[in-house]
């Protein structure tokens, strides 16, 4: 596996010392859809842009499931290889690639977490690191995670932990019923209206914010 | 797993909630439920925003090279982009053009219907399809080209048709032999046009543009401002 990927390595910098530079350039413009257009098509640069867009939310988001840099790592390199593999699939009607490939990750690191049984003593405590990231890049980010972050906050505080501990801690439905000892029905209507209300309250915002003014 | 609707657990199955036997039972269930999967979709969409409430963390550099090597390893045969095909350069700022440009009508149609979002996302892939792997044939006329994908799909390039007048439109044909199809209607304009050809191109085959009333007709009734002859490579 070294091998190759050593390999990989070298043959990538080679070819992105040379022409390659425009293509990174042109792919820059690229919506997310033309981009895993471009990845259905085998193209390796294309792959590499969708990293470059999303690389570092799919591993904030593995690293917070799963506290663990090597495991995090691969969850986002299955998801990765998931839409390298799967791209013909993906039907654009169905899902935004970012939703498709958070999606990848969040089910992959859920999967290692189970299997692991890694859990985490706190899921719920925030990370505290901060990002040193590219500003034009963060602004976007910044502005979903201040809408993400409010409707949590408006929810009703057990619905919002339902979805806090089954999405970020990886809890099934039945070890939240365990752990928090409730029925299972009062688990699944939880994270049901939750949800509901979140779709509803980010749905609304949007509105908001790019609406007609 | 039977107390309470099955409905109920699109939340958890979206929210990756469910595991052994009840996201088998659910999975079977969704596989029945059209209304179900759109719920779950819908619900994803709401789920994975929930990301964005992570602390960004930059993954050690070398990540990317391996997903990179990981992905060349599964497919050995790929040739990068830019050797495949004929017009890599053209096509792909081609491509960039046509995002530049769908993401503006995007913009401005977001309060719109959601058909009409995903029937540009859908042309927009699919005008990204033919232009990243397609073989073009220069138009005689007005400048311009048609480029064919291996599918027959087929994309008309119009450069500089002057933007046909309200009451107007410009018309796409695909003429093989006697048959002669209507491909596809655009209004033209200043600047690189890309028409999504509604009929496939199979070669030898004739792609020609007139200018007819609004709303289009069924047969061309006047003159040809560009043609392309497109042979079998």
């Amino acid at each position: 596996m070294s091998g190759r990927g050593e390999g990989g390595v070298i043959s990538l910098r080679g070819r992105r010392t040379g022409q390659s530079r425009t293509t990174a350039r042109e792919l820059a413009h690229l919506s997310d859809e033309a981009v895993v257009a471009l990845v259905e098509r085998s193209d390796e640069q294309a792959l590499a842009e969708l990293y470059r867009r999303f690389g570092r939310l799919a591993y904030g988001l593995a690293f917070r499931i799963l506290r663990d840099d090597a495991l995090a790592q691969d969850a986002v390199q299955e998801a990765f290889l998931g839409v390298w593999r799967a791209a013909g699939r993906f039907t654009a009607e169905r899902a935004k690639p970012s939703t498709w490939l958070l999606t990848l990750v969040h089910r992959r690191a859920v999967d290692l977490v189970r299997r692991e049984e890694r859990r985490r003593t706190e899921p719920l405590q925030p990370e505290t690191e901060p990002a040193g990231a590219e500003a034009a890049d963060e602004a976007e980010l910044a502005t979903q995670r201040q809408a993400i972050r409010e409707a949590l906050r408006r929810l009703p505080a057990e619905q919002r932990e339902a979805i806090e501990l089954a999405y970020y801690g990886g809890y099934t439905q039945s070890e939240l019923a365990e752990r928090l000892g409730q029925p299972l029905g009062t688990i699944k209507s939880r994270m049901f209206t939750g949800l509901a209300r979140l779709r509803q309250d980010l749905g609304e915002d949007a509105h908001a914010r790019f609406g007609p003014a | 797993m039977n107390d309470g609707s099955p409905h109920e657990l699109s939340a958890a199955y979206a929210l990756d909630a469910l595991d052994g036997d009840e996201l088998e039972a659910y999975e079977t269930h969704l596989a029945g439920c059209e209304r179900c999967r759109e719920e779950v979709a819908s619900f994803r969409e709401t789920a994975s925003t929930l990301a964005y409430d992570v602390d960004l963390r930059a993954p050690p550099e070398t990540l990317e090279h391996r997903i990179l090597a990981a992905a060349r390893a599964e497919r050995p045969n790929v040739v990068p982009l830019r050797q495949r095909v004929a017009i890599p350069a053209a096509a792909l700022s081609a491509a960039a053009a046509v995002a530049a440009i769908a993401l503006g009508i995007w913009a401005v149609h977001l309060s719109n219907s959601l058909d009409r979002q995903k029937s540009i996302r859908k042309d927009q892939k699919a005008l990204i399809d033919i232009l990243s792997d397609c073989s073009k044939t220069p138009t005689s006329g007005s400048s311009g080209a048609v480029c064919v994908a291996p599918t027959e799909k087929a994309v008309l390039i119009a450069d500089s048709l002057p933007a046909a007048s309200p009451d107007k439109t410009y018309e796409a044909w695909v003429i093989v032999g006697n048959s002669v199809q209507p491909a596809g209607l655009f209004r033209g304009g200043a600047g690189r046009k890309y028409i999504l050809l509604t009929e496939p191109v199979r070669a030898p085959a004739k792609v020609a543009v007139t200018l007819e009333k609004r709303g289009g007709v069924p047969a061309p009734t006047s003159a040809i401002l560009l043609q392309a002859q497109v042979r079998p490579s």
